[in-house]
């Protein structure tokens, strides 16, 4: 096998604490344990991003992901009330069909994935000029020929994901006595 | 560009491991005589009644979850502000236009009384 | 002699490489190690001088603003009192609580620590001497803050005791809410600068300092920061007369210590980040031609607005969590907002109409202070005229 570059060493050791992290997401039988294996697999994932040359999207992903959904989703986990008690089994009665389903699936994917001509060479990096890489993008983001839609339309997905939370968590307003009638 | 990144691998462990050396020479240097009594959980000299849950106030949902969409907004915003110099004035009008679109979705939770603290 | 003058950071760096490379090293390892060396040396110094001058510099200032001595019977001026202090944290017992998560529980204090060191590696002091210049930069400073945030949640979560948990929600609520104004007003800078670095942004302030051509956003980045942190008048995470110590009531020992540095040095940090971000940095009269002139007049700044944190921090009074709350998503974050939209019209505007800039861009902030205030004075006259109608029905009838 030919010598590695310290880039791919990195890379294969990144992917496999991600890989693993992922694994003890969803077997962790606390819920709070795995809140935060997920920071660590979104971590991992912003380190792939880096070493593709995306810092932009690195330091996006630890900032959104990890600084704010991260944090969501432990306040989440923390309304409901069976955090601590982790007791419940981790595996179903139907395990036997599901984890050859899942392995057939997964061989399936990676074959389908090694036919597309990106999968089979060294991963280049994503970014040709990584120094005005933030400035391009914010070109285009407003570019009436480049992502002018997709923006605006993202800021209206946003203010109904804003305004539907609203509606659905806001507690019913309790009766105030108005001092003003 | 990826060597600029390669000082900040070598920076935070450094830092881990400087805040974990005081942390490790106190285990070595304080005394280790645990009793029940110190051990127990502190609540201001009382025993502690029923299991360690506190009733989450969904506040702090709403909270978490404006600032998500915020920090979104502000992700997509900072390449707008960084190509700024390079915009003519209908671009700049686009993101403003981004702006006060979840402006509006915040006067709306003003509205609504979800900016309150129960 | 003389280039040692005009360029210190680049004849360190340069005289570092011809040593390890005459020794045989490739030069790759020799930079390497010159950024190892560089950075044990920036935690060191960043560590022990919150560590230990900035807790001395604190128990002085408020003594004297509170006239009183402060320490000085520990070294000169009581100089050693931190050192003191830090000797006697790490001789105390380590008392884990029972039930505490063990693994979650000892790594909160050393993720806080690494969050607030990390903001350090992007900070400019001088024209040469900087962590890593980092194209992003700001972002930067966004993520690693939150890391934070996230080790508060642990801290609370893994104590296992009821009050540390509620405690360390309303933290994380707090620095949450306040994190929104503080991104907002961070996009003007990038707005005037042109770049997310932070080099950049410094190199920008060379004719003008930022805090005249936006002094709103310096002003809304300056208040979201002493909540951040966690300072007076927003410190209720730590109100010691109302919820014990929040959520390090579980810690012990140096475990404590670590989070009592960790928030010396981040409100010693964002002093830093005000003088780079808003203050011009290391930009100064003779800056350029001298690097280490640069780095003085960095010191100076930070440690200027240092100051103008604990002066505030010992004179104002702590306000309740629901006035933080009012103040953050109903002032500073549709200020912010406005400021936002106003600075880019206005700049624009200015260019195109071939206005002078500051002159348009300071018009703009005066135009929303004025508003601001006039519509602060509508909203004090109708609480007031409802407060005296509400008095004069309890008394009247």
């Amino acid at each position: 096998m030919p010598a590695m570059t310290v880039v791919q060493i990195i890379f294969v050791v990144t992917a496999i604490i991600t890989f693993l992290a992922a694994i003890m997401v969803v077997a962790s039988p606390n819920l709070i344990h795995s809140a935060l294996w997920l920071v660590l697999t979104l971590g991992g994932v912003a380190v792939v991003f880096l070493l593709l040359e995306a810092a932009f999207l690195a330091v996006v992903q630890v900032a959104i992901y990890i600084g704010a959904i991260a944090i969501l989703v432990i306040f989440a986990v923390m309304l409901t009330r069976q955090v601590s008690t982790g007791l419940a089994s981790q595996v179903n009665r139907t395990w036997w069909l599901a984890a050859p389903a899942a392995v057939i699936l997964f061989a399936g994917l990676i074959l389908l994935f090694s036919q597309v001509a990106g999968f089979q060479g060294l991963a280049e990096p994503l970014v040709k000029e990584p120094g005005t890489l933030v400035v391009d993008l914010g070109r285009a983001l407003v570019d009436a020929q480049g992502y002018v839609l997709p923006f605006e339309v993202a800021s209206v997905l946003l203010l109904a994901a804003m305004i539907g939370a609203i509606v659905i968590a806001l507690p019913p307003a309790p009766v105030v006595e108005e001092k003003s009638t | 560009m990826l060597s600029q990144w390669t000082f900040l691998a070598i920076f935070l462990p450094v830092a881990f491991v400087f805040a974990a050396i005081p942390i490790v020479a106190g285990s070595f240097l304080g005394p280790h005589k645990p009793n029940a009594a110190k051990q127990a959980a502190y609540e201001c000299g009382m025993e502690t009644v029923g299991d360690t849950w506190v009733q989450f106030k969904v506040q702090y949902y709403i909270f978490a979850l404006i600032f998500v969409i915020f920090a979104v907004e502000a992700v997509f915003l900072f390449p707008w502000a960084a190509a700024y110099d390079q915009m003519p004035l209908y671009m700049v009008m686009e993101g403003i236009l981004f702006l006060l679109i979840l402006a509006g979705g915040l006067a709306y939770a003003w509205r609504k009384g979800a900016l309150e603290w129960v | 002699m003389d280039v040692f003058f005009r360029d210190p950071f680049g004849w360190v760096s340069r005289t570092w490489n011809d040593l390890l490379t005459g020794l045989g090293l490739s030069s790759e390892l020799a930079t390497l190690l010159l950024q190892l060396v560089g950075a044990v040396v920036l935690t060191g110094i960043v560590l022990t001088l919150s560590g230990v001058f900035l807790t001395w510099l604190d128990r002085k200032l408020s003594a004297r603003i509170q006239d009183r001595l402060g320490p000085n019977r520990v070294g000169p001026y009581g100089l050693l009192q931190s050192v003191a202090d830090a000797i006697k944290l790490v001789t105390k017992e380590d008392i884990t609580p029972d039930g505490a998560d063990k693994v979650v529980y000892n790594l909160a204090p050393l993720l806080a620590i690494m969050s607030v060191a990390g903001l350090w590696a992007v900070i400019p002091f001088a024209p040469q001497l900087i962590g890593t210049d980092l194209n992003v930069g700001l972002l930067y400073l966004i993520s690693i803050g939150s890391i934070g945030t996230l080790s508060i949640i642990m801290a609370g979560w893994a104590s296992n005791n009821k009050y540390a948990l509620l405690g360390a929600f309303r933290t994380v609520a707090q620095l949450v809410s306040y994190e929104v104004p503080m991104v907002l007003a961070l996009i003007i800078p990038t707005m005037l600068a042109g770049s997310m670095g932070m080099g950049d942004i410094v190199a920008r302030q060379r004719d003008v300092w930022f805090v005249v051509l936006a002094p709103l956003a310096a002003l809304i980045f300056f208040i979201s920061s002493l909540a951040e942190v966690g300072r007076t008048p927003f410190d209720l995470m730590e109100a010691e007369s109302e919820i014990v110590a929040g959520f390090n009531i579980e810690y012990s020992g140096m475990k404590f210590g670590m989070f009592y540095v960790a928030e010396f040095l981040h409100a010693f940090t964002i002093s830093a980040l005000t003088a780079t971000i808003f203050l011009g940095g290391w930009q100064g009269p003779g800056a350029a031609a001298f690097p280490l002139l640069g780095l003085v007049y960095f010191l100076i700044k930070t440690a200027f607005v240092y100051f103008l944190l604990t002066l505030i921090r010992f004179t104002l009074p702590r306000i309740r969590i629901d006035q933080m709350n009012d103040l953050n998503w109903k002032f500073l974050t549709p200020l912010a907002l406005a400021a936002v939209i106003l600075t880019a019209v206005a700049d624009k505007a200015a260019l195109e109409a071939g206005w002078s800039r500051t002159g348009a861009l300071l018009a703009a902030n005066g135009a929303i202070a004025l508003v601001t205030v006039l519509l602060l004075g509508r909203h004090a006259r109708s609480l007031r005229r409802r407060l005296e109608a509400r008095v004069a029905r309890a008394t009247g009838s």
